[in-house]
């Protein structure tokens, strides 16, 4: 366990500082996306709670630092392109 | 700039899979920009972005008591009014609905008596989830929370759900609104339509809970869509204390039966068929109102 020093009055100097601690590792499902299939409607991106999709030149992917599988993208695309799948460790 | 870099809400905070404020604060964060200074009460939100020693919030942040981020929000507006700002920082005060219907309810309603300039939005999930879902003034009838169990001689929650942004609109503030993260971009016109409001603002988002409404982590959209549907939540916006625009695009053209809602949620498991039919009684008779 690392020192962690505390500022005065807790004041923390860090902002967006959260990117840190991945939460990937909560993950038992794990998206995966057909591109070929992707319309880029950007359904995935705005209403992913975690900000874990981006953006690519021809489709999405995944940031899987902090993807916590909760399969609200697949739920909510469109034409089927997201499909969860069983996370393997 | 990269989509990345826009993002002010950072990944990596505590919240829930699924978890309906992480997609509502993107969005909020978003359209409110880098000039803003938050305010935030305890809740969910503030537990979840605050993990000392790190925070989620690319932005000013001060984390107030429970009961006063609008007046700390009032404060800051204050003092930058004296410090000469001329008004182009957004003031934003969060806060869960445990900190806006009940512990929070005086230092908002002050705030906006005094006319401050400053928007209050309130993400609303039904009860005090972060400390162990317990009802709150925010909770719906018929919902079983730990402290209003379902049981032989209780049906859950037995009083209806406050009208929070019709309270609000009430006090004659500039601008008080409805939205849902289902609809993500009524969400965010509305937002910054509460931002560009000269004086107080209140923006009310409904933000299903996977934990404390006991379902699957992705039926968190759908949910925020079936309320809107079923004309549980109505969304609307009031400018002047004026209902002015019952959000035609979000009427539904023909309303889906309240079971439809409730049957996907386990809070909602123990209701029978007379309860249900109550409850869409009472729908009814409040879409009546709305006039549709």
């Amino acid at each position: 366990m690392s020192k962690v020093k505390i500022t005065i009055a807790g004041v923390n100097k860090k902002p967006g500082s959260s990117r840190e601690y991945k939460t990937g590792g909560w993950r038992t499902m794990k998206p995966e996306v057909d591109i070929e299939k992707c319309i880029q409607c950007l359904k995935c991106f705005d209403y992913c709670p975690d900000g874990a999709v981006k953006k690519t030149e021809d489709a999405i992917e995944f940031d899987l630092d902090y993807c916590k599988g909760c399969g609200i993208c697949e739920r909510e695309c469109p034409v089927d392109a997201i499909e969860m799948k069983v996370e393997e460790k | 700039m990269t989509e990345e870099d826009k993002e002010l809400f950072a990944s990596g905070h505590r919240m829930c899979a699924g978890c309906g404020e992480g997609t509502a604060m993107r969005a909020i964060l978003n359209v409110a920009g880098p000039n803003t200074i938050a305010t935030v009460a305890t809740g969910c939100l503030e537990v979840t972005t605050t993990a000392y020693p790190q925070t989620a919030w690319d932005i000013p942040l001060v984390h107030a008591a429970f009961e006063n981020a609008a007046s700390v929000a009032s404060g800051i507006e204050s003092a930058l009014k004296q410090m000469g700002e001329k008004g182009e920082t957004n003031i934003i005060s969060f806060a869960g609905d445990g900190g806006t219907f009940d512990i929070g309810f005086q230092a908002l309603s002050g705030m906006f008596e005094r006319k401050h300039n400053v928007t209050h939005i309130c993400l609303d999930n039904e009860a005090y989830m972060n400390t162990g879902i317990q009802r709150c003034s925010s909770t719906p009838y018929g919902a079983s929370t730990t402290t209003s169990p379902s049981g032989d001689v209780s049906i859950g929650e037995d009083r209806p759900k406050k009208p929070l942004a019709r309270i609000s609109a009430a006090h004659d503030i500039p601008y008080a609104a409805t939205a849902t993260i289902a609809y993500i971009d009524d969400l965010k016109k509305k937002v910054k339509k509460a931002l560009e409001a000269d004086g107080p603002a209140l923006v009310h988002v409904f933000a299903p809970c996977p934990t404390g409404w006991r379902h699957g982590s992705d039926d968190t959209i759908e949910l925020s869509k079936l309320v809107v549907e079923t004309g549980i939540f109505v969304l609307w916006e009031a400018e002047d204390g004026e209902i002015c625009d019952i959000n035609i695009t979000k009427k539904p053209k023909e309303r889906k039966p309240v079971e439809e809602y409730l049957k996907k949620q386990r809070r909602f498991a123990h209701l029978t068929d007379e309860h249900i039919e109550k409850i869409q009684k009472e729908v009814d008779e409040k879409c009546e109102q709305y006039g549709f």
